[in-house]
């Protein structure tokens, strides 16, 4: 009895030695290229299906990939580049480039585009590509894209009087009126979560003024078109139209939908497969989505999304950027629609049926191409959070826009202090 | 002069990881306090900036660093008393002779503190819910209109409480049961029999005798409730209003969202200084006690 267990604990030994050998020979030989590969959230889990078909088509690389959680990302990504431990290639959302880019850590990449084929810049939605432009040099090649638009109830609208979506802010501030005053008691028309700055700041880029000035070393928020965005938000809070709360309070914004306690809602491409997954049967066919409402006509909103982008102390670079290439393939960009939802940068990958003929899917092509970037400083993240830290001060604390924005203008001088220091001394050297 | 040879030998293992793990560390996070470290200075050291004592100067102009302060002592003043009273209260009935099935409870009692705070705040933020929440559900049969507990300031912080004490009285409770099962039963029954009532003898014995583990609950309880971070960061990540940003969520803000490590390591030491000064306080005050 004992023997024979140790006569296969022994037989099991020399089976792990003789696969450690080998595998030690294959790397000996570096005959295969391991490539490192840090994804954020769920693109990661479904990207390794595309990733094998790469694999396959080009033997002797290897892809490693290792998935990030998004809480986690951006210290990983940081503390990671103090330690000098990034991978080869990365995906990094379109607002962190600026910040990495100043870094040092991304390689510039308008070089490889120029000598390839399969990424031609015409065929990606203008505002998604300036994304990845900093300072005049691209860092990144867009991988998928975000943009918040409106989703509504198409039934509650109807009742309203409203057979179509509005299209510009007089329509939608008759129809937010209207579905108000239609909703019954304790219900609103539209739900603007107090929590995220995105809602109030899709609406404060549709106006002609830039967020920042003097290139992007001071608030720029007092401007007419911004005070105009701030004046129509605060509105739709003094007004009753939209509740005083933030996502926290409301637990789960697919169940209140569904119970048709507000009829609006501005968010995101994710969204369109958790309103198909969790919204009950009967009200599917009930929602749809309309580009945002601009002040007049259709307007501009947020080019969000992710990149990819290659570190440049990484190294294989010419296989990264074949696995680029790969992944920015329409086919491929079909493919990962299919696998996740995520919305492609390029015009072409929306021909593929499986896009074209999704009726959800239309208002945000139609808005893709009026997408605008945030600044590109790395501050921005910051100045977002003071952002909606002054809407949550209007609308909860009833300050007046007047100094809250002059507020927001002065803590955004502040946080770009050390940038104007640092523009100001490369000047002068 | 062996012997002190010998006593330094054997002290000298734990300075030097003292030193190492430490004094080391605390040192440099006090010079990192002197600059401005951030984003810029981590590209390149030629962007680090010695700004002296600017960041202390400049931390004590923002108005958000007083508004944690005054979120974290309103937490701190209205959160140790009551989790001190809920304690003692606890000990007291589980000291109690009448009580039964004393493990079980010491048990359940206990349990908050050894479980995780993210798990337990997806509960508490379902107790919390302003429209079937179980918290509101008792108040509307009890005829109190709801509450937005953690939507409106005004409940923000009377919510964090409620959860923290709720989530730390356990281990309070069992220092001091330890404490009152220490207290000799003979100073009881010569009490009794002087005739002196249950609130005469809680007031007379119990409590004196309690004395010390009392102040020691108090010191933990003082600095353990300055450094509020999980309770907020878990339930409203500072909000609504950053009436739940504390001292310790504002540093880690700061530091780890964005970066700026020398602000961050100021606002350490403030609180370092802040929390130094309250336990000395506390400790100050029980001692003149002493000589009254």
């Amino acid at each position: 009895m004992i023997t024979s267990v140790r006569a296969r604990d022994f037989v099991r030994a020399v089976a792990v030695l003789v696969v450690v050998l080998l595998a030690s020979a294959c790397a000996r030989q570096g005959d295969v290229t391991v490539i490192r590969f840090w994804t954020i959230g769920r693109e990661g889990e479904v990207v390794r299906e595309l990733l094998d078909d790469f694999e396959r088509a080009h033997p002797g690389v290897r892809v490693e990939s290792q998935q990030m959680p998004l809480t986690a990302a951006h210290e990983k990504l940081l503390t990671a580049f103090a330690g000098d431990s990034l991978p080869d290639i990365g995906q990094l959302g379109n607002t962190w480039i600026p910040e990495l880019a100043t870094l040092g850590a991304l390689e510039p990449l308008q070089a490889y585009v120029n000598q390839s084929k399969s990424v031609p810049q015409a065929d990606y939605f203008a505002g998604i590509w300036d994304t990845n432009v900093i300072g005049g040099t691209l860092y990144g090649v867009p991988w998928y894209v975000d943009t918040r638009l409106l989703f509504y109830r198409k039934d509650i609208l109807a009742r309203a009087g409203f057979n179509d979506p509005p299209r510009d802010w007089n329509e939608w501030k008759r129809a937010l009126a209207a579905v108000k005053e239609n909703a019954g008691a304790g219900n609103y028309a539209i739900f603007l979560p107090l929590n995220e700055f995105e809602p109030l700041l899709n609406l404060g880029v549709q106006g002609g003024d830039p967020l920042l000035r003097d290139d992007g070393t001071r608030g720029n928020f007092e401007s007419p078109t911004f005070r105009r965005a701030l004046d129509f938000y605060v509105e739709m809070f003094r007004r009753g139209w939209a509740p005083p709360m933030s996502n926290q309070e409301i637990s789960n914004v697919w169940d209140e939908f569904a119970k048709g306690f507000f009829a609006f809602y501005i968010t995101g491409p994710w969204n369109v497969g958790e309103f198909r997954r969790r919204l009950p049967p009967d009200m599917q066919d009930k929602w749809d989505t309309a580009p945002l409402p601009g002040p007049d006509g259709p307007g501009a909103a947020i080019a969000g999304g992710s990149s990819l982008v290659m570190f440049s102390n990484g190294t294989h670079k010419k296989e990264v950027w074949q696995l680029i290439e790969f992944l920015s393939q329409p086919k491929q960009q079909a493919r990962f629609h299919a696998l996740c939802g995520d919305l492609p940068p390029r015009r072409s990958t929306w021909n593929d049926p499986g896009l074209a003929n999704d009726e959800r899917a239309k208002a945000f092509r139609d808005q893709l191409e009026r997408v605008k970037p945030t600044p590109k400083v790395p501050e921005w993240e910051r100045i977002a959070q003071q952002l909606r830290i002054t809407s949550e001060r209007v609308v909860r604390g009833g300050e007046s826009a007047d100094i809250a924005l002059r507020d927001l203008d002065a803590r955004a001088d502040e946080i770009l202090e050390k940038r104007r220091w640092m523009l100001a001394r490369n000047g002068t050297r | 002069m062996n012997e002190r040879r010998a006593a330094w030998t054997f002290i000298a293992p734990s300075l030097i990881v003292i030193g190492g793990f430490f004094v080391v560390p605390v040192v440099a996070a006090f010079v990192l306090s002197l600059t401005d470290f951030d984003l810029y200075a981590l590209a390149s050291v030629d962007n680090l900036r010695f700004v002296w004592l600017g960041n202390y100067v400049d931390i004590l102009k923002t108005p958000l660093f007083w508004k944690s302060l005054g979120n974290t002592l309103y937490f701190v003043v209205a959160g140790v008393p009551l989790s001190i009273f809920v304690s003692l209260a606890a000990a007291l009935l589980l000291d109690s002779k009448l009580a039964r099935f004393k493990g079980a409870f010491r048990t359940a009692l206990f349990a908050p503190v050894v479980t995780t705070v993210v798990a337990v705040a997806v509960i508490w933020r379902y107790l919390f819910h302003t429209r079937y929440g179980l918290i509101n559900f008792t108040l509307a049969k009890l005829g109190i209109a709801p509450i937005d507990w953690l939507g409106d300031p005004h409940w923000s912080m009377p919510a964090i409480i409620l959860f923290a004490v709720w989530k730390n009285f356990g281990y309070n409770m069992i220092i001091l049961l330890a404490a009152l099962q220490g207290i000799p039963r003979d100073l009881y029954e010569a009490a009794h029999i002087d005739g002196a009532s249950l609130r005469q003898r809680l007031r007379h014995i119990t409590l004196p005798m309690l004395r010390p583990a009392l102040l020691l609950v108090a010191i933990i309880t003082v600095s353990g409730y300055f450094q509020l971070f999980a309770e907020p960061y878990v339930m409203t990540q500072g909000n609504p209003l950053q009436s739940t940003v504390s001292v310790l969520y504002f540093m880690y803000d700061e530091g780890f969202t964005w970066w700026s490590l020398g602000r961050a390591s100021a606002i350490a030491f403030l609180l370092f200084l802040l929390i130094l000064a309250a336990t000395t306080l506390l400790l100050r005050w029980s001692r003149r006690g002493d000589g009254a």
